[in-house]
């Protein structure tokens, strides 16, 4: 239809002192899209989504959203622009009511007089909402966020960027450190993120995990693109081939039959 | 968890079309039994500690006067005291940071006040409002500096400790060659900011209560209590506000968020440095509304004043259950481990026992509130 991609990354490179961590990526996601990126560590995966969540400044490329350049000096900056990060471990802060973290750095004050209040009464109804919506009813949203398990804390996370207004909403390895049934949890959400119409880039190095939800897969290696692929093209063994770094890992399998 | 909890409000109607199972899910909400609710609060530890040292102290030193009312008025100032100090420690450590130099502070910021007004001869208020703005100044440093280093802050305030503390004597000495700096009383007459500090309040009340015979009265017939000194509405005001501060308003929850986890409420756009360097310097600003209220009371300065009391502070914000580790306590309960100080401080003098055991109860109790506090913790992060 010739729409503008939501978000498209050109060229990207950053530069740590004489590190070169990317050395020129390019991607695009389109809306109501999930966009895998997949690699293994150190591949630039984190630095390549700090510098579209505006924690750190590209040294050279450009970012598009709707097809207009932007640049974040800071996390807010990408924040207004409808770019949400949920982090695996820094996602919610577990001493803090699920409520306070619901709405932390965007409180809802109400006036008494001449003093403006934190607004309990609407966050706790957000917030017992959104948990409906997610399937999380049973918990008070004045409860610790530590009461939740690290599935529910992603999907909380996710649900608060989408109340928030999220256009895109990147995921940074939300499944890495959870077990079966939670991250089934996340992957669903993830889906139905999508389906309302955000554009998704799910970092992850779980290839079946990425299968599951992905449409398309950008795979990472040494801060260079290696492709990317839409899901009809490439099957999950192939992707695994290729983060994986393909020939050794061939090879260290036929080592290991020897072996055995 | 830390929150107030407010009457549960109508839930909103789950939809249709959901898993009807759990559909009615009012009744399952309230999962958490209420002991365990209450166990959780970060004041409980300093309301139990509270009551069972005043009915210790009740029990063994009734008759020592400890509460008539100059007695209450003793043991209340000194809490007050520690209350004042307290607070600005605790918002501090919910943030994740310590002031260890908030006791140095108190030396140099009464020495500066006393060396402007009687040395210099400023007007008081002009000198007071001097000090006030030299110690902001001052925790700004502190603040910058932890931000801008990334130290922990037990170790940059630890070096203002000695900081401010030889700055003080050496000053002192430069200007008056000596330490002790007396004649503050004579320079704040007729001042009109000094008695907001120095002065009493509710002396006909007083005079009244001893008229009528509810107070007793000294053997010249004047009331036991002049009036209220103003420390101790400071302390009550410092703590209102506070406590309002940190429970109702966004900034409040940025205190939470940056001492929970800095970075987590920084990529949520929390201004966590700006949050930090604030609250560093209102520790030093609570350092020198007590400085201010010691030197209008003793009519002098000291560059000796205030030693330990940074450790005296932390260890109130602790008994009154916030977590050194940041995130986590009540300024409320603060003022309680404030107030138990005080107590037991000024209780053990009443009941006549060696003060040396106040350390030891220090000490103690210092221990007891830590492991527990550890405890409170684990069970509300889940954690094993």
């Amino acid at each position: 239809m010739g729409t503008l991609p939501l978000v498209e990354l050109v060229d990207i490179t950053k530069h740590f002192g004489k590190v070169i961590a990317l050395a020129g990526v390019s991607l695009t996601v389109n809306t109501g899209e999930v966009l895998c990126l997949l690699g293994d560590n150190g591949a630039g995966k984190s630095t390549l989504i700090k510098a579209l969540s505006g924690v750190h400044q590209p040294t050279s490329g450009k970012i598009l959203i709707e097809g207009r350049q932007v640049s974040f000096d800071s996390p807010r900056d990408a924040q207004k622009l409808g770019i949400a990060t949920v982090y695996q471990d820094l996602a919610m802060i577990s001493l803090m009511s699920i409520r306070r973290n619901f709405f932390m750095g965007r409180e809802p004050m109400r006036r008494i007089g001449p003093l403006r209040v934190f607004d309990f009464k609407f966050a706790d109804k957000i917030t017992r909402q959104e948990m409906i919506k997610i399937g999380i009813d049973i918990r008070d949203p004045n409860q610790a966020v530590g009461t939740l398990s690290g599935g529910e804390r992603q999907t909380v996370a996710i649900a608060r960027a989408v109340y928030f207004g999220a256009k895109i909403l990147i995921l940074d390895e939300p499944t890495s450190a959870l077990g079966v049934r939670q991250t089934s949890m996340v992957l669903k959400y993830t889906h139905a993120v999508k389906q309302k119409g955000l554009g998704v880039i799910f970092i992850t190095h779980n290839v079946r995990h990425a299968y599951a939800v992905g449409d398309r897969f950008t795979i990472l290696n040494r801060g260079a693109t290696l492709g990317t692929y839409t899901k009809g093209e490439i099957s999950i063994d192939e992707l695994q081939t290729l983060m994986a770094g393909g020939k050794e890992l061939e090879d260290l399998s036929a080592e290991l039959e020897g072996v055995m | 968890m830390s929150d107030v909890v407010e009457p549960p409000d109508a839930v909103a109607p789950t939809p249709p079309n959901e898993n009807t199972a759990h559909s009615q899910t009012d009744e399952r909400v309230k999962k958490i039994s209420n002991w365990r609710q209450a166990l959780i609060r970060p004041e409980l530890g300093g309301i139990c500690g509270t009551i069972l040292v005043l009915i210790f102290f009740f029990a063994i030193a009734r008759d020592s006067g400890m509460f008539d009312a100059d007695g209450i008025m003793n043991w209340a100032t000194v809490s007050a005291q520690f209350i004042i100090i307290a607070v600005g420690a605790c918002l501090l450590m919910i943030a994740g940071e310590f002031d260890l130099s908030v006791g140095s502070m108190i030396g140099f910021s009464g020495t500066i006040m006393a060396i402007a007004s009687v040395h210099l001869g400023w007007p008081m208020w002009v000198s007071i409002l001097f000090t006030f703005a030299c110690a902001l100044a001052l925790g700004w440093v502190n603040g910058i500096l932890v931000i801008r280093t990334g130290l922990p802050s037990f170790i940059v305030t630890l070096a203002f400790l000695y900081i401010f503390r030889g700055l003080t004597i050496w000053l002192s000495i430069i200007f008056t060659r000596r330490t002790i700096i007396g004649g503050v009383k004579k320079a704040a007459e007729g001042d009109w900011l000094a008695p907001l500090f120095g002065g009493t309040l509710g002396d006909g009340l007083c005079r009244w209560l001893a008229k009528v015979g509810i107070m007793g009265t000294y053997a010249d017939g004047s009331p036991l209590i002049s009036g209220i000194p103003a420390l101790i509405f400071w302390a009550l005001g410092l703590l209102v506000v506070t406590q309002y501060l940190l429970r109702k308003t966004r900034f409040g929850n940025w205190i939470f968020a940056s001492g929970g986890d800095a970075q987590a409420a920084s990529y949520m756009g929390v201004p966590v440095k700006r949050v930090k360097i604030i609250l560093f310097m209102f520790t030093a600003f609570c350092a020198t509304i007590f400085a201010t209220c010691q030197v209008m009371e003793f009519g002098s300065a000291s560059a000796d004043r205030g030693v330990l009391k940074e450790f005296e502070a932390i260890i109130s914000v602790v008994i009154g259950g916030a977590l050194l580790t940041g995130g986590y306590g009540s300024v409320v309960g603060a003022a309680l481990g404030a107030l138990i100080f005080g107590v037991v401080q000024q209780g053990l003098y009443f009941a006549g026992v060696e003060s040396s055991l106040f350390r030891v109860f220090l000490g103690v109790i210092l221990l007891i509130a830590v492991i527990f506090n550890n405890y409170i913790r684990r069970i509300i992060t889940g954690e094993r």
